[in-house]
């Protein structure tokens, strides 16, 4: 039973039954995460090369020691301090580092699409960790499943994503991946930072966050990036918190206990308040615990692939 | 298809299994039981079950997953891994592994280094329903065995039980 994909691009090529999957896999990897000895030797023969060309501390740590606690090996690449400055291709890069006789590759990439092109020249099985404003597979993988923890079957619950859904490969995976686990999903924020034809993905559009939390039985709030607007989007931080900022104030004026979820880094006092992260509807602390089981999962699931092609 | 034990026959042998064990445990008091998963746990249940009979003492019994173990996760289509549970520390304790047929004795190699990660045990020992004799690639030898049987590699025997598929029974079977 290996999964239907050869790398993990994105949630749009996985079927049901590869999401259900790796949930399964991630909980005995759990498990695994709370013994003393928190290390198995799965693939104590295969070498993981962490590439990234973006900035990450949760991701990259996350993959790091789910790499490791899997007993593989791992090398770790970022752009800065390489020769990507001094003008060498993704795909020399790459090959540089296959050369070295690596066996998977995870890769962080500020251009939307980049996994996909690398998939089509190298042989080695890529996780995507994200590529632009494209997708974020394990982020919603993790999302799902600590909301699963917390909610049982996903089916018919109701999520609501707040913030920059223009920018964010988050907003992207998790609305492919609720939807395959048949959530209904809303998005709100400022217009400015939603699609316009977000609703061809079959998600409500709610510019009125109080309205949207009423509505939902999980909040997913995410990060302002700031570093992907190239133009000014909204006026100031101080507006946008004020209008589309979740505070203890708005979610006492609810009747019901929503679950908070941020995928981090939280820019506290914008998008959210301290008094939320904090607060104990917040699972922010178990989606980053969670993220090391299913990224394990994943990497377990994928290497099964390798010498059957 | 060729019957090596049938309802009755295996019925007797488990008895004489759960006999032998409690001939060198006697009271349990430092022992563990720990199945394999996930066909070993049928027949670690059964077992437990007739120990807990004669002794009438509480047994501490896990079960243990050696998936992540395995030496072959590259080479064959994945395995989906199943759930360890052993809530008791195994640490100086004698420890019976228990699976149901024992051939290459690469899943015993597994189930030992997974076993170690949980602490240090004071003996390990194993005991098999069947035991394909002579055809082992790794010096691993069972301390209580339920029946010996000579197969080939193409051969497969097949462990069968009421819980799962509906009959008591052990076959040897030709791959065609």
């Amino acid at each position: 039973m290996s999964l239907s994909v050869k790398h993990l691009l994105g949630i749009k090529e996985l079927t049901l039954q590869d999401i259900e999957q790796i949930f399964q896999t991630a909980d005995n990897f759990k498990q695994v995460l709370q013994r003393p000895i928190k290390k198995v030797p799965t693939l104590r023969d295969t070498t993981v090369a962490n590439i990234f060309f973006e900035n990450s501390t949760r991701t990259r740590l996350s993959f790091e020691l789910a790499e490791k606690r899997l007993g593989a090996d791992v090398v770790n690449f970022s752009a800065s301090g390489s020769s990507v400055s001094k003008g060498e291709t993704l795909i020399d890069t790459v090959n540089n580092i296959l050369a070295m006789k690596v066996d998977m590759v995870v890769m962080r990439h500020a251009a939307s699409g980049a996994p996909w092109f690398l998939a089509n020249h190298i042989d080695a099985s890529i996780i995507n960790a994200g590529d632009g404003t494209n997708e974020h597979p394990t982020q919603a993988l993790l999302d799902a499943y600590s909301m699963r923890e917390k909610l049982g079957s996903l089916k018919g619950k109701r999520v609501t994503i707040i913030g920059d859904i223009m920018h964010s490969r988050v907003a992207l995976s998790n609305i492919f991946c609720l939807a395959k686990l048949g959530a209904e999903v809303t998005v709100s924020g400022p217009p400015t930072l939603i699609p316009k034809h977000i609703s061809s993905l079959g998600v409500r559009v709610e510019y009125n966050v109080k309205k949207a939390l009423e509505w939902c039985h999980v909040a997913n709030v995410l990060r302002i990036q700031l570093e992907r607007q190239h133009k000014p989007l909204f006026s100031t931080l101080r507006e946008y918190a004020l209008y589309y900022g979740v505070n203890k104030q708005m979610l006492d004026s609810i009747k019901k206990d929503i679950i908070i979820m941020h995928p981090g880094p939280i820019n506290r006092g914008v998008e959210l308040n301290s008094d939320v992260a904090d607060s104990k509807q917040s699972i922010i602390l178990d989606q980053v615990e969670n993220g090391v089981a299913i990224r394990m999962a994943v990497i377990y699931l994928l290497s099964g692939k390798r010498e059957m092609e | 298809m060729k019957t090596l034990l049938n309802n009755a026959q295996l019925d007797i042998t488990l008895q004489r299994l759960a006999h032998q064990l409690v001939e060198n445990h006697l009271s349990f008091q430092d022992s563990v039981i720990i199945g394999i998963q996930p066909r070993g746990i049928f027949l670690s249940d059964r077992i437990v079950k007739l120990v807990k009979k004669i002794t009438g003492a509480a047994i501490q019994y896990g079960k243990l997953d050696i998936t992540f173990y395995r030496d072959d996760v590259n080479t064959r289509d994945i395995h989906v891994p199943a759930a360890t549970d052993i809530p008791f520390s195994i640490e100086g304790k004698n420890v019976v592994l228990i699976d149901d047929v024992l051939h290459t004795g690469r899943t015993i190699r597994s189930a030992m280094d997974a076993l170690i990660d949980f602490g240090r045990p004071k003996k390990v020992e194993l005991l098999v329903l069947v035991d394909r004799r002579f055809s082992r690639e790794l010096p691993v030898q069972p301390d209580y065995v339920g029946h010996t049987v000579d197969t080939i590699l193409t051969q497969k025997v097949l462990v069968n039980w009421k819980e799962k598929d509906g009959n008591d029974e052990v076959v040897l079977k030709d791959k065609t």
